[in-house]
């Protein structure tokens, strides 16, 4: 041994053992917090689903979707929510169809558009961020006062479409960017570099590879959409209807509140008819969930 | 000089011998090329950065013109500014003036997209869009518009001159992610000359691919050379030494002010540039003293 590897032994302690495994109880403690945390998580969404599930039980049948409100007493039994079913999807798809192109096209502007060292550019920015934030039933006010007064179109289906579509914007313009923003800069880069435009190299490149994160980040939106109820308490769809929507100034409601009204009343069989709503609620936002998911493995792309 | 006169050979050279590879190509090859690029005085700005400063150059046509220097010289700066690809990073400017067949490209009337068209490139990773093999080929005139009388021959074309037709004719269909780096990059290069460019940039266009595609891709620009005028940025001296007519040295050096700025050193016709550079600083770099 030379005199520089004895001076190094003497400063530094012998390994320890190479065959000897030892327990790191950090490692473990750590792992089991994170798994707890899940837990938590999880549980508490079975937990919702099963307590859900039990109380509907007997009103998971087609009375649910094939029979309107009834009148407070009047015919427990025959009641069901066909109003609110119909109300949700009119507003739901109508929200689609005013949020989406609108948050896409803000969301390619600010992402392959715009200057964003350009101040008037970041002040949008900043602004769409904040804009997430706000509470929904501050949107209420706002569509209260604005398009169902001001502008006139009332409590109706429209008004309540155009609400959700200003609430769910912000998160649109974002999930979008981001999908954008996952798109490598080499594509666009390929795409000038053999003459293309701004618009083609979007059009045809970037969009197309965008398409996965912007529907999964679309059909969260509207997940949030469907399940709103704050905003719409303002906008008239408490009231008592009896009837499907048929056009857009139809007066309407929607299952959360329709739910909400239903836990309100004293009787048994109507919180039974809350919790069956409940389940049907949980299970269109499923369905809007595995389209998500379809949709992003249809087009998922590898770079 | 030649390998029979040693002693000639002695007097010429320097110790330690420079980089020893057979140069094939040579700017003065008997026939007259005219310049199709001409920098003028060109400095890059990126914001108040002054990222090159001063050079003056010009690439000759049907030749290959490469730029060699260390990291942050500036040559894929200047390479990025021969197709206005520098105008989509914001608060890039250039100045001076870079003409092409005597056209300033940086005058108002110019418009970037078609100059693309013409000189068309290539960069340092393998980007080919995630399209079928023909699309990929088929993308450029399309958005260019081209008028084509037939797709099927113009893509057939575009990777027969590429040296890709035979290992990809029987799945033109199939993804172009599926193909390995090399292919991807000869891939990259057969959609860039099926828009017809006059130039090629070409931006350390192996430097992600293994010896065996990097040699391929060198026959390749070797046999393009006759078509296209191609200018090419490189990390690997032995190939600037392999592929190019005329090779620039750049290199970083810090002004009175201590701010660094990229530097033409020496641009010859690489033989010369090889064998027996001008500067010292040419000689160091190349001979793996600096840089």
């Amino acid at each position: 041994m030379t005199a520089a590897a004895a001076a190094r032994e003497a400063v530094i302690a012998p390994p320890p053992s190479l065959t000897q495994r030892r327990i790191r109880p950090g490692e473990l403690l750590f792992r089991l917090a994170l798994q707890f945390c899940l837990l938590v998580a999880f549980a508490f969404l079975v937990a919702l689903i099963v307590f859900a599930v039990y109380k509907g039980w007997n009103r998971l049948d087609a009375r649910l979707w094939q029979n309107m409100p009834t009148g407070r007493a009047s015919r427990v039994e025959a009641a069901g929510v066909q109003s609110a079913i119909t109300g949700t999807l009119w507003v739901i798809a109508l929200t689609a169809l005013i949020s989406l192109p609108t948050g896409i096209a803000s969301a390619i502007y600010l992402e392959e558009y715009a200057d964003n060292t350009r101040w008037y550019n970041r002040l949008l920015e900043l602004n769409i961020q904040n804009l997430a934030g706000v509470p929904s039933i501050v949107f209420g006010i706002l569509g209260l006062g604005l398009i169902a007064r001001v502008i006139g179109l009332g409590f109706t289906v429209i008004t309540a479409a155009v609400v959700l579509s200003l609430l769910v914007l912000p998160t649109v313009i974002i999930a979008s960017r981001e999908a954008l923003r996952a798109v490598p800069q080499s594509i666009r880069q390929a795409s000038y570099a053999l003459g293309a435009t701004r618009w083609q190299t979007t059009s045809r490149q970037v969009l197309p590879a965008a398409i996965p994160g912007m529907a999964t980040g679309a059909i969260l939106a509207l997940s949030r959409a469907l399940g709103e109820a704050a905003p719409l308490i303002l906008l008239g769809a408490v009231t008592f209807i009896r009837f499907n929507p048929d056009s857009l100034l139809s007066t309407y409601t929607t299952l959360p509140i329709q739910i909400y009204n239903l836990i309100k009343e004293p009787q048994a069989e109507f919180q039974e008819l809350a919790a069956a709503a409940i389940v049907l609620l949980l299970v269109i936002l499923l369905l809007m969930n595995s389209v998500a998911i379809v949709i992003r493995n249809k087009f998922q792309k590898r770079w | 000089m030649t390998p029979s006169d040693p002693k000639d050979a002695a007097m010429t050279h320097p110790a330690p011998p420079l980089i020893t590879t057979s140069v094939r190509l040579s700017a003065d090859d008997g026939v007259a090329h005219e310049p199709v690029l001409t920098l003028k005085d060109i400095s890059v700005f990126y914001g108040g950065y002054e990222a090159v400063r001063g050079v003056d150059m010009d690439m000759a046509g049907n030749q290959i013109t490469a730029l060699i220097g260390p990291s942050g010289c500036g040559k894929s700066t200047v390479l990025r500014s021969l197709n206005r690809m520098n105008d989509l990073i914001p608060g890039a400017r250039v100045a001076g003036t870079i003409s092409y067949h005597g056209q300033n490209l940086y005058a108002r009337e110019v418009d970037p997209i078609e100059l693309r068209r013409r000189i068309g490139m290539v960069f340092q990773k393998p980007n080919p869009f995630p399209k079928s093999i023909y699309d990929n080929i088929a993308y450029g005139p399309r958005v260019t518009g081209m008028k084509v009388t037939s797709m099927n021959d113009l893509v057939e074309q575009a990777l027969r001159d590429a040296a890709l037709w035979d290992e990809v004719k029987d799945k033109l269909k199939q993804s172009a992610l599926a193909l390995s780096g090399g292919q991807q990059q000869r891939l990259c290069i057969a959609r860039t000359i099926a828009v017809r460019p006059e130039v090629i940039l070409m931006d350390e266009p192996c430097s992600a691919l293994d010896p065996i595609a990097t040699g391929k891709i060198e026959d390749l620009m070797i046999n393009l050379a006759a078509d296209y005028t191609i200018v090419i940025v490189t990390h690997n001296m032995q190939q600037a030494a392999r592929v190019s007519h005329r090779t620039a040295f750049f290199t970083a050096e810090v002004d009175e002010a201590g701010v660094r700025h990229g530097r033409l050193v020496e641009y010859e016709d690489t033989n010369k540039l090889f064998t027996n550079p001008n500067h010292k600083r040419t000689e160091d770099y190349i001979t793996g003293r600096f840089g």
